[in-house]
């Protein structure tokens, strides 16, 4: 579904991502691991188009990406939720969720989606009224998925979805992911750090260090080891 | 007693043409934090638009008297200094984002380059606009005669606002403007074309500044410079509100015009609008983000 292809970018002139190659199947959840600064929200972001990447290729189901604007990424089909949520504070829930139905222009809004989403995530529904920069974080991380989610994208990338999250919520997140891939159709990658998370959900794992992906592989090959050689801190 | 309560509709009236020039401001520097100094040309060309079709089109449809035209050239002012604008934004203000003093400087110049082209097109003198005859005269209330003149504009201006609210609140396209200028990052992610929307909020703002240049041409002459008299009005307007609210702009409009009326009624219309800023200053003193202030967490 994703395919990233010797992706190289920079901030000014230094070079924070190398050459950085990566894959992610229909049906597959992709963790991107790492320890802090070593790239990988640049990467989403270079995925996303937000930050632009000079070399490589971005395929997404055989449309090549890395020379569009991200608007016109979005149109493709990447759902994105990036680090700090991103939710626009002054929008009602429900006005934030229609933004969701923004990549496929000409598309009703379909509010049988959101009525999904309302079964995904309830107490959307019971906030859908109120203005979205009051919500608590856990609650605008679930605004942020669902309206990621509305208009049903082919990939959906999660950059941190448990950062400063209750456990609670956090459980939540993870049950919507595992049944999105239960259900098909999507592709899914996520950068997180916090480990167990991880485990939890994927199928493959990534890990990258100083903007470089330096082992992969798929996810019941990951073992302590690993992790003390490049997560602990 | 009847003299405050005359002095209070004044005050009203000159809250409505207050709020009337400064509602495309609210649009081009409340939500986008552009300093376009060339809004107040936007109201000139609004006004210079209604003397040209006044001219062109009243006799073909009634006559000056019918006011047929003028109702036209509400909307006539709109598109055609919203046209204007779209072309400033795509041809200039889009590659000074993130630049207030160069945007200050840039749409300075544009300016007097308008104010130029007006004079000399129309000539430096004043010209009149002729209103529609039923706009003359008042309806007496007993005590004072209220100048249909001035409950025209009042009505215009809640209608405007009305208008307004509905496209920001209802519409696609609103939400649309309001999601790009709180998270222009995130609504390009999510397939919003944020330049476009741009565009079009810049060109919708200065719209509406050509529907207030259509106003003010029953007030009084027009004039090449006649923007240049309300510039600073409209931004003091939309300072006080706070920026991004629409109500704040309105509350601040209506409060400006009624303390200008009322301490003018006491003193002198200098002393009034000395006052009035120096009241404005401590007050954004007090409260730096104006009077309705936008908080999230």
């Amino acid at each position: 579904m994703l395919q990233v292809n010797q992706l190289q970018t920079y901030y000014g002139d230094s070079l924070i991502l190398h050459d950085v190659s990566l894959e992610v199947e229909e049906d597959e959840v992709v963790c991107l691991l790492g320890r802090n600064g070593v790239g990988k929200t640049t990467f989403m972001k270079s995925v996303m188009g937000v930050v632009k990447s000079r070399h490589g290729s971005v395929n997404l189901d055989g449309e090549e990406l890395n020379q569009a604007a991200t608007s016109q990424r979005a149109r493709a089909g990447i759902g994105y939720v990036p680090q700090g949520r991103g939710i626009f504070p002054y929008l009602t829930v429900y006005e934030n969720l229609l933004m969701g139905f923004e990549p496929a222009p000409g598309q009703k809004i379909n509010s049988e989606s959101i009525e999904a989403m309302y079964t995904l995530f309830p107490v959307l529904k019971q906030m859908r009224q109120r203005v979205a920069g009051t919500l608590s974080g856990g609650q605008q991380q679930q605004l942020a998925i669902a309206r990621a989610l509305v208009r049903r994208p082919k990939l959906l990338l999660l950059d941190e979805p448990t950062e400063g999250i209750q456990p609670s919520i956090m459980l939540e997140i993870a049950e919507v992911i595992l049944k999105l891939q239960e259900e098909g159709q999507i592709a899914i990658l996520v950068v997180e750090q916090f480990l167990d998370f991880a485990l939890q959900i994927a199928d493959y794992f990534y890990i990258m260090e100083t903007g470089a992906i330096v082992k992969e592989g798929p996810i019941d090959e990951f073992n302590d080891d690993i992790a003390k050689t490049y997560l602990a801190v | 007693m009847v003299g405050w309560l005359a002095q209070l509709f004044n005050g009203i009236s000159l809250g409505s043409i207050l709020l009337m020039i400064s509602l495309g401001l609210a649009f081009s520097f409340g939500l986008m934090k552009v300093i376009n100094m060339a809004h107040g040309e936007f109201i000139m060309v609004g006004a210079y638009v209604t003397y040209v079709f006044q001219n062109t089109f009243a006799d073909m449809l009634g006559g000056v008297d019918l006011g047929i035209w003028f109702i036209l050239s509400l909307f006539a002012a709109f598109i055609i200094t919203g046209i204007l604008g779209v072309i400033l934004e795509v041809g200039l203000i889009r590659f000074l984002y993130g630049r207030p003093l160069d945007t200050l400087l840039a749409t300075f110049g544009v300016a007097l380059v308008l104010q130029q082209a007006a004079r000399s097109i129309f000539g430096a003198p004043n010209v009149q606009v002729v209103s529609p005859s039923w706009l003359s005269g008042g309806v007496n209330i007993g005590i004072m005669v209220l100048p249909y003149k001035r409950l025209f504009i009042i009505a215009l201006v809640i209608v405007l606002v009305a208008l307004i609210y509905v496209y920001l609140n209802r519409t696609a396209a609103g939400r649309r403007l309001r999601a790009v200028m709180q998270n222009r990052e995130m609504a390009a992610a999510l397939g919003v074309r944020s330049r476009q929307v741009d565009a079009l909020t810049f060109g919708v703002g200065a719209g509406l500044a050509g529907v207030a240049g259509c106003v003010l041409t029953l007030i009084g002459p027009i004039g090449p410079t006649l923007g240049t008299n309300y510039i600073v009005d409209a931004f003091m307007v939309v300072v006080l509100g706070g920026t991004g609210s629409l109500l704040g702009t309105i509350l601040a409009a209506m409060m400006i015009g009624i303390f200008s009326s009322v301490i003018e009624f006491s003193t002198t219309a200098t002393i009034a609008k000395a006052l009035v800023f120096v009241m404005i200053v401590a007050f954004l003193q007090w409260r730096p983000t104006g009077l309705v202030a936008q908080r999230a967490r």
